[in-house]
């Protein structure tokens, strides 16, 4: 007989009201805005409201607000062309004190927020934006990495006062050292294995043959990769887009998405840019604030500013001596660890050879004394004054770090005192990412201008809406009464699907929005199935409400194969698809699963609901 | 009421006895389509060959053999220039120079390199979309596009043997690697471009094929189980029954795909193409091809192979 629990019904409900209510969102348009974040302690207030209201208004922009939000300033704007227009004028302004940054804001209410609503995010090819591929050069990395290593034990064999005819590099990743005396070989091999206790060594005659072992060769490559992430994390974070995506793909591959940039070149230009770091001591004898204040620095010492904000809010100066004692290009590696003896968080750093001599005799002579780490990065930048390109450098110097001087050291050394192990992480990565590990290459570009996003997003939303409107006019016409309940499980199974890729945060790209479309071609199946199923059963005499409860039960086992091997391909597709293929896959995976409920379950319920209860129906429309 | 039909209920149509013809279409098919592989070898996009891609917009129409002059000039030989939209807008494909000042300049050289040749008088062109793709990434997409191929075929065997039985397996992915094959063939022999999404699009066929076979096949499940006639006959009936099904479910599918070709702009149409053609021969060969392939050899279904195995081992078990 034709029934349906009731709870099921609830279900339905519940499923209908949580779909509405997540799938809303993206009825919300978002503004194109441009936010504005205080650099170097620099205040975001009503000050600042009032002086990025006049500069717009100068530059003959009229926002549509502007907002001041957790220490953030946004302006919201009309249109993505007033949103460059303010940006420029923003940034020209306002220098580097804040970081000025295109931005999409949402205008969906809080209370939908707060449940965790949100709209779809939208891929580059429907918003707009840039793309990189980069391509890190192993190879160089680990030659990089290897001429240190062969220094290092030129170094030790003449630390260690033994005459040695050469010291060379060999292919498959090994060094050989060839001493003045066969007997003195064994004598070059504990002192290398004691200075790096982590290489193979060999010896044989007078030759000593250092072979780097598999592990730390893949370590290397590893690290090699995660300096040049971190680098372009901390580069990207000085540009101020919001939302980037810098991942890393594969063994040597780094994927970059900034969303809403425009500038290709200025975008490479920032990756690209050069950073350093530089050890100096400090100068003791003089209160910073005091020299601050009156200009008076000692002649060997500089101001630098800190990191970390002082007490005022604003970063800390600190007098540097003049003179540097190592720089970047003398690090070889820098690794986050727990140190021995205290247990404390600590970055264990290593020199090459010429650093670590000089590090040697400045901390002989320096013990106790606190020394400070400076990065300083240089960003080209290109600005229009009077119609012409003008190139300047802008350089960026910070203190990141400053500690005493507990004993003499050379090459190898630990900064200890550290508050965490994140703290300790962090600092390594700046460390490393000081600079580039290795040369990377952009082997893979793509730009895609806001208004053809725009574009792509009406004439995929136009295909989408025919295609649905081609099948349900179709069912209409084809099966009346139970078209219009196909028509309804449709309905409700394309607002689960958005509200579904909503939810679970799923990127919406253009071959996703034809996953969509397919999803519609590929769910009728389901609803075709039942319907010619109870089409036959009626035909076979069967009184019209068991023919309606045969044709479902007998239909669903039906559905459940042929849709359980579809989404067998979908999982295929996502599994190993690049970019918009996945996005394609997570949609039609989602349509597919959502169909499977609306089609047996929903539609059921539909039927039931009209052709159910006690009395006895003749004919059906069907 | 009497329900409106595209079909006839009553439709006998001797499906099987046609296999011979049938069987040989579809090989006639598939070895078309290899030999076009073969043969012409496919017109890969950027995404495989790598190279750069500009699209621009002018204000008014340009000359496209004027467009590819200039390009001559700026050093882009054997550039492809098509129009598309509305015919203000251009898209540019050609290879990339060595740019001596390292390879991390090119994409910034070609794009702008493209602008500067195509500067027209009062004619102005603004860049859409610029892609810069290195040929190593194609390399590795379409060996995760054969991985795919392997994945699903694994799963299709290994869900459809344990769903039904092994000789379905193998006649239900046999089909549907002749519909990809065949859809893949039609690329290589119209010389579309093959992209990206239309590697989606091929594999997203291979989705609807399976689903399409996969019901006839449940109903010759069910015939068998509750049918007393011969193999032929069971085969036969299950297609007609499910045919009215097959052929709305595919006009339907067809339409929705037939409205992202026509409305979904030009970076949809190859997709939208591949599963045009992919749901007519999907349709296709799951009424004339997967069924006459269960009566060949040792894919011969007999009634032993559908009879429920977990009710015999019940009524063994109750044996004392």
């Amino acid at each position: 007989m034709l029934t349906y629990a009731r709870w099921k019904y609830f279900v339905i409900l519940l499923v209908l009201v949580l779909s509405t209510l997540y799938a809303l969102p993206n009825i919300f348009p978002q503004d194109p805005s441009v936010q504005v974040t205080g650099n170097r302690g620099s205040q975001v207030d009503e000050a600042l409201r009032t002086r990025v209201a006049d500069t717009l208004s100068k530059a003959g922009v009229s926002p549509k607000a502007v907002e001041l939000d957790q220490g953030n300033l946004l302006v919201r704007l009309n249109d993505p062309d007033q949103q460059i227009k303010a940006n420029d004028a923003l940034r020209d302004q306002l220098g580097s004190d804040y970081v000025v940054a295109l931005n999409l804001a949402s205008t969906v209410p809080a209370w939908l927020e707060k449940i965790g609503a949100r709209p779809m995010y939208l891929g580059l090819d429907l918003q707009g934006g840039v793309h990189f591929l980069m391509q890190v050069d192993q190879k160089a990395a680990l030659d990089k990495r290897m001429d240190a290593t062969a220094e290092d034990v030129r170094v030790v064999l003449r630390d260690g006062r033994l005459r040695y005819e050469s010291v060379e590099r060999r292919a498959s990743n090994s060094i050989v050292a060839i001493v003045a005396n066969a007997g003195d070989a064994e004598k070059a091999r504990q002192l290398i294995a004691r200075s790096q206790p982590n290489l193979l060594l060999d010896v044989q005659g007078n030759t000593v043959s250092v072979q780097v072992p598999e592990a730390e060769l893949q370590r290397m490559a590893v690290e090699a990769i995660e300096q040049n992430v971190g680098t372009l994390r901390n580069r990207i974070n000085a540009l101020g887009v919001s939302e980037p995506i810098i991942q890393r793909q594969g063994n040597d591959r780094i994927v970059v998405q900034l969303p809403g940039v425009q500038d290709t070149a200025q975008a490479k230009r920032i990756l690209g840019a050069t950073a350093t770091l530089e050890y100096r001591g400090v100068v003791e004898n003089v209160n910073p604030y005091d020299a601050v204040a009156s200009g008076n620095v000692p002649p060997e010492g500089r101001i630098y500013y800190r990191k970390q904000l002082g007490p005022d809010g604003k970063p800390m100066p600190i007098v540097l001596n003049k003179r540097v004692i190592a720089s970047g290009d003398q690090l070889v590696g820098a690794t986050s660890m727990m140190d021995q003896q205290t247990g404390t968080p600590a970055v264990s750093v290593r020199l090459n050879g010429v650093g670590g001599q000089r590090m040697f005799d400045y901390t002989t002579e320096h013990v106790g004394k606190p020394m400070a780490v400076v990065y300083i990065e240089r960003i080209p930048e290109v600005r229009i004054v009077d119609g012409k390109e003008v190139r300047t450098t802008k350089v960026n110097e910070e203190v990141i770090s400053v500690a005493n001087i507990n004993g003499v050291f050379g090459k190898e050394f630990q900064t200890t005192g550290l508050d965490s192990p994140k703290e300790a992480a962090d600092l390594a990565l700046l460390l490393r990412s000081g600079s580039l590990a290795a040369p990377m290459d952009f082997i893979e570009e793509r730009i895609v201008g806001p208004s053809l996003g725009r574009e792509n997003i009406e004439r995929g939303l136009t295909a989408v809406m025919y295609s649905f409107a081609f099948a349900l006019i179709f069912f209409l016409f084809y099966y009346r009464v139970f078209g219009i309940i196909t028509c309804l499980a449709l309905l409700l199974n394309m607002l689960m699907l958005i509200a579904v890729m909503s939810l679970t945060g799923a990127t919406l790209t253009l071959p996703g929005l034809a996953g969509i479309a397919l999803t519609v071609g590929m769910s009728v199946d389901a609803n075709v199935l039942i319907n010619e199923r109870i089409r036959e059963e009626l035909r076979l005499g069967l009184p019209p409400q068991t023919a309606i409860a045969e044709g479902y039960e007998r239909a669903s086992g039906t559905i459940a194969d042929a849709n359980l091997t579809a989404i067998l391909a979908g999982v295929a597709l996502f599994a190993f698809g690049t970019g918009p293929v996945k996005g394609f896959a997570v949609s039609l995976i989602v349509g597919i699963a959502t169909s499977m409920y609306t089609a047996v379950g929903v539609s059921r319920a539909i039927a039931t609901l009209i052709y159910g209860g006690r009395r006895k129906i003749k004919s059906i429309w069907i | 009421m009497k329900p409106f039909n595209v079909f006839p209920y009553d439709s006998n149509i001797n499906f099987i006895r046609l296999r011979w013809l049938s069987l040989g279409i579809a090989l006639a098919m598939l070895l078309v389509a290899i030999g076009a592989m073969a043969v012409n070898g496919f017109n890969f996009a950027l995404d495989f060959t790598g190279g750069a891609v500009t699209e621009m917009r002018f204000q008014k129409p340009v000359d496209v053999d004027d467009v590819r002059d200039r390009l001559e000039q700026a050093g882009y030989g054997n550039a492809q220039v098509q129009t598309f939209g509305s015919g203000n807008d251009l898209l540019i494909r050609l290879q990339p120079k060595e740019a001596a000042e390292g390879a991390s300049q090119k994409g910034d050289t070609t794009a702008s390199d493209v602008q500067r040749a195509l500067a027209f008088e009062g004619n102005p062109g603004t860049v859409l979309r610029s892609e810069v793709v290195g040929p190593q990434v194609g390399k590795d997409l379409a060996i995760n596009g054969l991985w795919a191929l392997i994945f699903v075929v694994a799963g299709f065997l290994i869900y459809i043997s344990f769903r039904f039985e092994k000789k379905f397996a193998v006649a239900a992915v046999l089909t549907t690697l002749h519909d990809v094959v065949v859809v893949t063939g039609w690329f290589a022999l119209s010389g579309h471009e093959f992209d990206l999404t239309v590697l989606a699009g091929v594999l997203s066929v291979m989705g609807f094929s399976i689903n399409d076979t996969i019901v006839v096949f449940d109903r010759v499940r069910e015939n068998f189980r509750s049918m007393r006639a011969t193999p032929e006959e069971i085969l036969n009936k299950s297609i007609n029954q499910t045919l009215s099904r097959t052929v709305i479910t595919s006009f339907v599918a067809f339409l929705t795909v037939f409205a992202l070709y026509l409305y979904g702009g030009g970076s949809l149409q190859g997709m939208a193409e591949s599963q045009m053609i992919g749901i007519i021969i999907g349709t296709l060969s799951s009424i004339f091809v997967a069924c006459p392939l269960l009566t060949l050899g040792f894919l011969k279904v007999t009634k032993t192979d559908l009879m429920p195995k977990a009710k015999d081992e019940a009524a063994l078990a109750r044996r004392p």
